[in-house]
């Protein structure tokens, strides 16, 4: 038996008795990120960084039973060693190495190769056996550099001021949210936030992460009070009633998926820019060539495509099922 | 290039009319003249052909990307368009080009007959100069697949912006077979020309739906009752011995229907006719899907017209012996109509004007009555016009009225398709069809029936290489193909996103002749609604 198998519960380390994101309710669980298809309520214990111990709390409840560990710190379960490294994907982020039984595997939850300034920097871990993401796992996403993104909202976002426009942009309460807050032009205007990114903001600012202040949309606020300035809402925003109380706006998407034409025109958003928390097709390559690893499990998105792939370039390649939904455009969030 | 892919991005950014204009205006004021002449042609449906096969852009493509052909194709699966997968697969620019967007034409034109291996050259390098929009822009060219989703009118309007000319006088300008490798962006547009004045037409005046009991009319011999045909609604201008045919959209098709060019051998000159343009044969009109195939074509073929001709069924007369009646009444316009249509000499060559023939009816019973065989002949209703009314512009209650045999339709956006059962289960014939609502699209109904096998198949054909995305068996495709839904009722349904609940919808006709953008609005159907609320049961 291998040391890390797939069983109806998730990815399971039975030496250990210990899973990995798991999917349904289980003792020990432990959780690369905060997104709330890798941490999933009713476990037992949950072990996860320190960053992450307040967002999952904040999703989660506060009761819940949970540990925080340090990145590159270690722990022994019955003779095997689990250790964090940091994955780039959301704050907190994390990739799960497990060794034991002569097998290093590595699980790399979500993960992206670019630094976006508030995720930590993503670090290839040695390995034999890597379970990897491939959400965008095909060659026709290939990601712009970061500051040229942002450069296209910026420069959005003054043209919508000069117009007098309200200017709002989509992105996952969690990650994305805090990225475009981490690295837009607070100079333009001011910052508005919808509630749940609000308080996502609160309960990261709380763990002592800093993220620029915002503002908060008041019940009593005229649509003229948000002219010129930028708010920040999740997806589930889009075509909702709380959106109609803004008028003359410009919207814009942040995601992969606005890669691709058909999916940036039938969103309705006036605008879509190509940002994402997970490796284009060039991150996802290069990345598992530095992990040294054999055996590649990919999960989320294309893995069929992309496992035969791999399979071409000389790996043991075989999709993971599992049951994490991966980067959706549709409303719930990843 | 840079210059037509930013104006191309932000045209495809936006489903709003105005600020298509307005991109549109602001690239026509910095692009180089030749430039504009083609982005012109572009958005008329001048494109040039295709002049490399996909087949071998797919192979080459994969070649430069460093990838299987298996995965080149999954990924153009998935994305849907080649022109944009290619753009997406191929590695970024290792060199800059400074060529505009006619320098690329012409170089794409010129690939003809070049051979395989000097194409593959050209297309490589290409692919290597340009970035990611300019790249997926020159695919589009050289495979002939060049579309956007811009009307005639957005860039009339954008062009009379430019230049201060009045709308249709610019429409008039770009209809003919003007080609960008021969005609200048200032003889075309910029450059006074008389024949402006010659083609002006009259806005066209429009009947409401009539939202009264019949009765309420007055005296049936106060109104000129007509069947209403089935056509498109034209106007024919003929001055200085030149004629011109304007149809409802204030588009400028004379080219489209070379028949009327025998009303210059009618005696009088200087009129214009309003009427429907009418597919007709053997002393009989066609039907409206005969008149599609003419609708669509830009060139017709001796094949065509024989098969499908055309005349123009009168109603009304706007100007006569150059003066504009639009004054008179009724009663005077339609005896100097009578007149004109009577100098014909049908003996010596077919001029194709007909007479739109009134109705006689001593009450409103018996029009009731026609109404309800019109419904049983498969036509579409009856006009009603007082005899008193001045000819007006635009939509106008009081006075026009049309009593249709269908009591309602819309056009709308196909946006899903799923196939069909038994005989048709390999043609995508079960579709869900949506409006404007704003600048978001919402659906309102499925249709089922209505469309000609062969149209299904064609249908099916747009889907298959359309799909965007697809859940189970549904096919989400590009929002492009308008068609005309009729439908017996609505209500308001609080089940439905829309708020709407139609009852027995259909497919009327499919719609070649109108762009998405073109298509109804959420609005319109709620008015369809209000109107009814508001109108005593029948
Ligand atoms: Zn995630
Ligand atoms: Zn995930």
């Amino acid at each position: 038996m291998a040391l890390i198998e797939l069983n109806k519960n998730g990815i399971y380390c039975a030496e250990a008795d210990v899973y990995i994101d798991p999917w349904r309710s289980v003792d020990k669980a432990l959780i690369t990120h905060g997104h709330s298809d890798h941490s999933r309520p009713g476990h037992k214990s949950y072990l996860c960084t320190h960053a992450s111990v307040p967002i999952i709390k904040h999703r989660l409840g506060s009761k819940i039973n949970i540990a925080g560990i340090g990145y590159g710190e270690s722990i022994m379960v019955n003779g095997v060693k689990f250790s964090f490294h940091p994955a780039g994907h959301i704050i907190g982020s994390a990739q799960i190495r497990a060794e034991g039984k002569g097998e290093v595997w590595v699980i790399s939850g979500d993960y992206k190769t670019e630094n976006d300034g508030i995720s930590g920097c993503f670090e290839p871990v040695n390995c034999t056996h890597f379970i990897t993401e491939s959400t965008f796992g095909l060659p026709v996403y290939k990601w712009k550099k970061q500051s040229k993104v942002f450069d296209e909202i910026n420069n959005w976002w003054s043209l919508n001021k000069s117009l007098g426009k309200t200017t709002i942009i989509t992105a996952y309460s969690l990650g994305k949210a805090q990225r475009i807050l981490h690295n837009i032009d607070s100079e333009i205007g001011k910052i508005f936030c919808h509630g749940a990114i609000a308080k996502m903001n609160n309960a990261i600012r709380n763990s002592g992460i800093p993220l620029k202040d915002t503002l908060l949309i008041e019940k009593e606020s005229k649509p003229q009070d948000f002219a010129g300035h930028l708010i920040i809402a999740p997806p589930s925003a889009l075509g909702s009633s709380w959106m109609k109380r803004f008028k003359n706006v410009s919207v814009g998407i942040a995601s992969g998926w606005m890669m691709l034409r058909g999916a940036r025109r039938r969103r309705g958003a006036d605008r879509g820019f190509v940002l994402s928390d997970h490796c284009d097709w060039d991150g996802l390559n290069e990345s598992i060539k530095a992990t040294g690893a054999e055996n590649i499990y990919p999960t989320h998105g294309y893995t069929q495509i992309y496992s035969r792939w791999l399979r071409e370039q000389g790996y043991n390649a075989q999709p993971l099922e599992t049951e994490f939904e991966g980067e959706s455009l549709e409303k719930k969030e990843e | 290039m840079r210059l037509f892919a930013d104006l191309f991005l932000e045209l495809d950014q936006t489903t709003k009319t105005n600020e298509k204009v307005a991109a549109l205006s602001e690239y026509f004021k910095n692009a180089p003249d030749q430039d504009k002449l083609w982005t012109i042609a572009l958005f008329s449906h001048r494109r040039p052909k295709r002049t490399v096969t996909t087949k071998f852009l797919r192979q080459w493509a994969a070649e430069v990307a460093n990838i299987e052909p298996w995965l080149f194709e999954d990924s153009y699966h998935i994305v849907g368009d080649l022109a944009e997968t290619i753009s997406l697969i191929t590695p970024k620019k290792t060199k800059s080009s400074s060529l505009s967007l006619s320098d690329w034409i012409i170089a794409i034109k010129n690939q003809v007959g070049h051979s395989e291996a000097q194409k593959k050259e050209f297309v490589i390098d290409a692919w290597s100069s340009l970035d990611q929009e300019e790249t997926f822009l020159f695919n589009k060219l050289i495979t002939g697949g060049f579309r956007v989703g811009v009307s005639q009118k957005t860039i009339v309007k954008a062009l009379s912006k430019l230049t201060g000319k009045e709308e249709n006088r610019i429409a008039h300008r770009l209809m003919g077979s003007w080609s960008p490798e021969t005609e200048s962006f200032k003889h075309l547009i910029v450059d006074d020309n008389p024949k402006d004045d010659l083609s002006r037409p009259y806005p066209f005046y429009l009947a409401y739906a009539i939202d009264k009991e019949i009765e309420e009319l007055g005296a049936v011999k106060d109104w000129q009752i007509e069947q209403k045909w089935d056509g498109i609604r034209g106007q024919i201008i003929k001055r200085n011995n030149e004629i011109f045919v304007w149809s409802r959209g204030e588009e400028l098709v004379t080219d489209k229907y070379p028949e009327f060019e025998n009303l210059k051998l009618l005696p009088l000159d200087n009129f214009v006719i309003d009427g429907e343009i009418l597919p007709f044969k053997n002393g009989k009109p066609l039907s409206f899907n005969d008149l599609q195939k003419r609708i669509g074509r830009k060139n017709v073929s001796k094949k065509l017209l024989l098969e499908i001709p055309v005349i123009l069924m009168c109603y009304d007369l706007l100007e006569y012996d150059g003066k504009d009646i639009r004054e008179l009444n009724l009663v005077d316009r339609r005896k100097h109509l009578t007149e004109i249509i009577m100098t014909k000499n049908e003996v010596i060559i077919d001029i194709p004007l007909h007479l739109s023939q009134e109705l006689v009816f001593q009450n409103w019973a018996q029009v009731t009555n026609a109404r309800e065989k019109a419904k049983r002949d498969g036509i579409e209703g009856l006009m009603l016009k007082s005899r008193m009314s001045t000819y007006k512009s635009g939509r106008k209650k009081g006075e026009w009225w049309k009593w249709k045999v269908e009591p309602f339709t819309i056009d709308a956006i196909l946006i899903y398709a799923m196939r069909g059962h038994g005989r048709r289960a390999n043609l995508f014939t079960d579709f869900t069809f949506a409006v404007h609502d704003g600048d978001k699209l919402v659906t309102f109904t499925k249709a089922y029936s209505g469309l000609t096998d062969a149209e299904f198949l064609e249908v099916t054909k747009f889907v298959k290489k359309n799909t965007i995305e697809k859940h189970g068996p549904v096919r989400m495709v590009k929002p492009e193909l308008v068609f005309e839904v009729a439908f017996d009722d609505i209500n308001p349904s609080k089940r439905h996103k829309c708020g709407l609940a139609l009852r027995f919808p259909r497919m009327k006709r499919w719609r070649k002749d109108k762009e998405a953008e073109e298509a109804g609005t959420l609005f319109e159907l709620k008015s369809l609604l209000e109107q009814k609320q508001s109108r005593p049961l029948d």
